[in-house]
């Protein structure tokens, strides 16, 4: 029977969530998975179909085939973490709905963990609900369950959510998969590159493009609340920050300069932005309120001063420069006070990014070939994460465990693909878009 | 090496330049053979009309000035180039230019956008200090974005390190 447990009044911002853990038995082990671990094998998890009461039609398919398409993204969700070896939907037996809060353990033997849910709805456009329920096949007991209620069109939300659950509950980590990426997506030839303003969600899907491709864009930036986006556009043959309005499809300019300004960031809490501007040729970092007024300079080397990375906290900002003769990176406060070298092995150092767990700045780490690197924000324990000939401008997971960044290939035929790396080097793949791509940026993880 | 193949370089640049002189006359509409014309008129003109892009390139010793790796002096070869140009714009004075400032591909993306912005601002510069008045001129960088040599060898990047001087055409 399904449980009483997914009230709509738990409703919140388009998605309810409600959760009801049960302890496994201290005498068994208990099913987890190492994030820091790249010698661990894969937790193999059995991903059947969601069953539903009753198959009733809604504008994104019928609940039935709601429930095998949620499914399959969980698994595609697991699988691209690298932590799990997920089966199903497909070659699974779909559970009945009884089965989904009393499982059948002993036909799913051959694994070690197990997924199932329900779709359900009254049909049209109602909100659909979606159950999804962890266990532990050798405890025979649950490990975690959640219910979620969204508009139809948003299912995939749902599918993320749930992945979400099962990958916190077995990694101890914060989830990341209900998150989305700003981008550029990139066609034609190496010398009249078209490049284009888009957005997807974390693996790919809902991919939505916002220029037309007429003027290069580059180097966009999510809001932290995910209404805006920063990115340099060259209309009009300069090179200004615009920030984009997604609810109203307007744009505007950061700030009023003669002076072309480029490399925007945001504060961690949306109010201020962080941008490069050259006078004279020389590019410094300024500050100004996402709402406008004059910008204030926080570096003043006759270098390169660009880019930037506020920490969690807001109180302090990771940078580039190459006042020292080649480019390193540099910790200062968000006053601009107290800069300091942090990066001290060979080769340059460009484009630190700091993670949302505060821990590791990542970076490119230039020595000939392009590499994405971390270090703690120290400068300590510098590990190269990357191998490929330009691995370019790493952006975090929301959990601060995953990066995704571009890899550019060599040559005239020379193209640029968006890429996903996890802490450990090991589990990496592409991220599936539409055209070429580069400079991804991850936002942070939907409420 | 950079050092090594500047020459080079600067040797392609000119006989390119020679080949747009040359072949430039040749887009012109072929003179009217009109036997009928009464009146004697001038000759028709030879060569691009005063004041284009095209004069311009044409004019000038190259449209163009190479920088070494993460460099952006102007050496004595540029400086010969920029005087070049310094006397087409004083021969026109009606004409503003835009200096584009370029990267190689081994640098990262906002990185060569501030270095760009270097190399234009030095050409710039130079070309104030020969006497053209910075009020004609105006600045863009195109980072990496814009490479006009394809491969991903020395070779290309150091023809894609360069600041292009470009006449603006009302």
């Amino acid at each position: 029977m399904i449980p009483a447990s997914l009230p709509r009044a738990m409703r919140l911002m388009g998605l309810c969530a409600a959760t009801l853990l049960t302890f496994a038995s201290p005498a068994h082990a208990q099913l987890s998975v190492d994030v820091t671990d790249e010698t661990a094998s894969n937790l193999k998890i059995a991903v059947p179909a969601l069953p539903t009461n009753q198959s009733v039609g809604t504008p994104a398919g019928t609940t039935e085939e709601l429930g095998r398409k949620i499914a399959e993204v969980i698994a595609s969700d697991l699988k691209g973490s690298g932590l799990f070896d997920p089966s199903g939907p497909s070659g699974l037996r779909v559970p009945s709905m009884a089965e989904v809060t009393a499982p059948a353990y002993e036909s799913w033997g051959g694994y070690e963990a197990l997924v199932q849910g329900f779709v359900r709805s009254a049909g049209g456009a109602n909100d659909i609900t979606v159950g999804c329920y962890l266990y532990d096949v050798a405890l025979k007991s649950e490990l975690t369950r959640k219910g979620f209620i969204v508009a139809p069109a948003d299912w995939r939300r749902a599918a993320h959510k749930c992945a979400d659950a099962i990958y916190a509950r077995l990694s101890g980590e914060s989830p990341f998969f209900d998150s989305r990426i700003a981008y550029i997506a990139e066609t034609g030839p190496k010398d009249a590159r078209v490049k284009r303003l888009a957005i997807m969600d974390s693996d790919g899907a809902n991919h939505r493009f916002i220029t037309n491709g007429q003027s290069l864009a580059l180097s966009p930036r999510f809001s932290p609340d995910y209404g805006s986006i920063l990115y340099v556009s060259y209309i009009g043959r300069r090179v200004r920050i615009f920030v984009y309005d997604i609810g109203t499809g307007k744009q505007r300019l950061v700030t009023e300069s003669s002076n072309p300004t480029f490399a925007p960031r945001w504060s961690p809490d949306g109010r201020n932005i962080l941008f490069s501007m050259a006078i004279a040729g020389n590019t410094d970092i300024y500050r100004v309120t996402a709402t406008g007024g004059t910008p204030v300079r926080l570096t003043t080397s006759p270098g390169i001063d660009v880019g930037g990375s506020y920490s969690p906290d807001g109180t302090k900002i990771v940078f580039e420069s190459d006042r020292s003769g080649t480019q390193q990176v540099y910790v200062m406060n968000a006053d601009g006070s107290n800069q300091q070298r942090i990066s001290r092995g060979g080769g340059r150092y460009a484009t630190p990014e700091w993670s949302p767990r505060g821990d590791l700045i990542a970076f490119t780490k230039i020595s000939g070939d392009f590499k994405i690197a971390v270090m703690t924000p120290a400068g300590d324990n510098e590990r190269i994460l990357t191998n490929g000939w330009q691995d370019e401008a790493p952006t975090w997971s929301p959990n601060g465990r995953v990066l995704q960044f571009f890899r550019t290939t060599p040559g005239r035929d020379g193209m640029s693909q968006v890429w996903q790396v996890d802490l450990t080097g090991v589990n990496e793949r592409r991220i599936p878009t539409p055209l070429n791509g580069s400079d991804p940026a991850w936002g942070p993880l939907l409420p | 090496m950079n050092r090594f193949a500047r020459p080079l370089l600067i040797a392609t640049a000119v006989i390119a330049l020679s080949a747009c002189a040359k072949k430039a006359p040749q887009e012109l509409p072929p003179a009217p053979a009109d036997s009928t014309a009464t009146a004697p008129t001038p000759p028709a003109p030879t060569g691009p009309v005063k004041g284009s892009q095209e004069d311009f390139v044409a004019s000038v010793a190259a449209d163009r000035i190479f920088f070494d790796t993460d460099q952006y002096n102007v050496d004595a070869n540029d400086q010969a180039t920029l005087q070049s140009q310094a006397q087409w714009l004083a021969a026109n004075p009606t004409v503003r230019v835009t200096v584009e400032g370029h990267a190689d591909e081994r640098g990262t993306r906002d990185y060569n956008l501030a270095l760009g912005e270097r190399r234009a601002n030095a050409a710039k510069n130079a070309l104030a200090a020969l006497g053209v008045d910075t009020s004609r001129i105006t600045t863009i960088s195109y980072g990496k974005e814009r490479p006009a040599a394809m491969g991903s060898d020395e070779q290309a990047w150091a023809q894609n390190r360069r600041a292009v001087t470009v006449t603006v055409q009302q």
